[in-house]
């Protein structure tokens, strides 16, 4: 505590001479204690999912919930400092609402990311006030629907509009990641907080560029990617939380939603399962190697 | 009561009928024939081309048709100088649209930001605006914004003095999914009628067409009966 330091990280927006930002890696050790926090994009729908740790036995089970709707095709979880996570999503609702307000329709994913990425990284430019200490990802549906101006009357032909090119970008599911930096990607699959990188080397083997998994499976394996990245912190408690986005034909109609009960409980059997049929396998490895030694 | 109609110039006499005719003295008036419709392969917009101000033809080829993005256009009637404004405006936000999104903005995007204008500052507007575009997600859109500022989508949608003349015909004549040919008869059709019933409507037929091949114009003269000479650029 008594050292002194170089001084670099003392104030945000100062550059040390090898062009780092401590107080941005400072941020960005606060989300690497937070419960891990994964989003899987799919071809019919986005899902999240959070570890919420259970720091007191007296917190009501199912309460306090981490992962927030912005907009209704829009949701958000974060890991890191949780007051941090709830302001962030905070400016998300004003800037889906004062998007409505001007273009009377729902914000693209794409925009919505753009302006909160524009937001987090002005937070690491004045020295009155420290980065976010939140990784969030962003998840949500663009309406694949012929979009209404909110509030209009009346509609087109009959017949529908003429002169639509078949195959045109229309809507599709959104994913995005914004970091303390500012920095935001989009993903097939992201995962931040403690056991990121368990849940990352889970997500990378589902081959999600394909766009083959479907949204109910993505679910369980949402599911049972925390529970692997729980594997290296067993010692304490934690809660499962997932939400979900699908497409206007799915099961949540293109709105974000939390993932019902029973899905949810099935998840989380076949996740439990999952890992014990890891540590059978892994028992059988080592058998095997005994059996093969010479 | 009365005295603050004469002032906002939106009521009439017996306080609930919009004054169309009433402007500010001076004001250049677009006493019009506009109107927009589908077609198979997209949109039609189509106008007169006369400006009054009084009796007087102050401009007896004027463009009504405003281009507010690629292939967003609009029909203007009311006031020039509103209208003018308005599109203008619409125009630079469909443009930084395109710019921040890096995409095209869709003709609803358009109709929402006619809209708000005209209806936040219905007080000091005369403008009766069609809103017409197409994109290859959507196909082509109608939109109208009466005096008010309210949102109409129609299949085809006539404004401006001189639609009053030919809601008949267009009702007799409109079918939906015409052909490019079709489509141009039917609108270069009704807006001959327009201009031979209305005082205030005459000139020029001036046409755009709005496909996936982009914008294109068409002009016919009344030396012709409006007959040609058709696409001009």
């Amino acid at each position: 505590m008594t050292s002194i330091g170089t001084g670099y990280d003392l104030s945000n927006s100062v550059f040390s001479p090898d062009g780092r930002n401590f107080q941005v890696e400072y941020a960005v050790k606060a989300v690497e204690n937070g419960g891990t926090a994964v989003g899987i994009r799919c071809k019919d729908g986005v899902v999240l999912a959070v570890e919420k740790i259970i720091t007191s036995k007296l917190l009501k089970p199912g309460a306090n919930k981490r992962i927030s709707t912005v907009d209704r095709h829009v949701g958000i979880v974060s890991a890191g400092l949780a007051p941090d996570g709830r302001h962030f999503v905070s400016r998300a609702r004003d800037e889906a609402s004062s998007w409505r307000g001007v273009y009377k329709g729902p914000i693209p994913i794409s925009a919505l990311a753009n302006r909160l990425g524009s937001y987090v990284q002005a937070y690491t430019l004045y020295s009155s006030v420290r980065p976010f200490g939140v990784t969030s990802i962003v998840g949500g549906w663009d309406s694949e629907a012929e979009l209404a101006v909110d509030g209009q009357v009346g509609s087109g032909p009959q017949s529908g509009a003429g002169g639509k090119v078949k195959g045109a970008k229309s809507g599709g599911p959104g994913l995005y990641m914004i970091e303390p930096s500012g920095l935001y990607w989009g993903y097939y699959g992201a995962a931040t907080g403690k056991g990121r990188q368990a849940a990352k080397a889970e997500l990378e083997k589902l081959d999600l560029a394909s766009e083959k998994l479907s949204l109910h499976d993505a679910v369980k394996e949402a599911a049972r990617i925390i529970y692997v990245a729980h594997e290296d912190n067993k010692d304490k408690e934690f809660e499962l939380e997932m939400s979900w986005i699908s497409s206007l034909d799915g099961p949540t109609k293109g709105r974000h939603e939390e993932v019902p009960k029973e899905l949810l409980e099935e998840a989380e059997r076949a996740a439990k399962r999952a890992l014990e049929g890891d540590d059978e396998e892994d028992e059988e490895g080592a058998k095997g190697s005994e059996r093969m030694e010479e | 009561m009365v005295a603050s109609h004469g002032l906002t110039g939106m009521l009439g006499e017996d306080g609930i009928h919009v004054d169309m005719n009433h402007l500010k003295s001076g004001e250049v008036n677009l006493g019009t024939s506009i109107m927009a419709i589908n077609f198979k392969d997209g949109v039609i917009l189509g106008a007169d081309s006369r400006t009054t101000t009084g009796a007087y033809i102050a401009n007896r080829v004027t463009d009504k048709l405003t281009q507010v993005h690629d292939t967003i256009w609009c029909c203007r009637s009311g006031s020039a100088a509103d209208t003018q404004a308005v599109a203008d405006i619409v125009s630079y936000h469909l443009n930084m649209y395109s710019i921040v999104n890096n995409e095209a903005p869709s003709t609803q995007v358009a109709a929402a930001l006619f809209q708000e204008l005209c209806y936040e500052n219905k007080d000091m507007l005369s403008a009766g605006i069609i809103i017409a575009g197409y994109d290859p997600r959507h196909g082509g859109q109608v939109y109208s914004i009466p005096l008010g500022g309210s949102l109409h989508k129609q299949s085809y949608s006539i404004g401006g003095s001189g639609s009053t003349y030919i809601y008949g015909y267009c009702d007799a004549n409109w079918r939906e999914n015409m052909t490019e040919e079709e489509g141009i008869k039917f609108v270069r059709g009704a807006l001959r009628e327009a201009i031979k019933w209305d005082g205030s409507s005459g000139g020029v037929i001036r046409l755009v067409v709005l496909t996936a091949n982009g914008a294109q114009r068409h002009l016919y003269l009344p030396d012709t009966d409006y007959t040609g000479p058709g696409v001009t650029r």
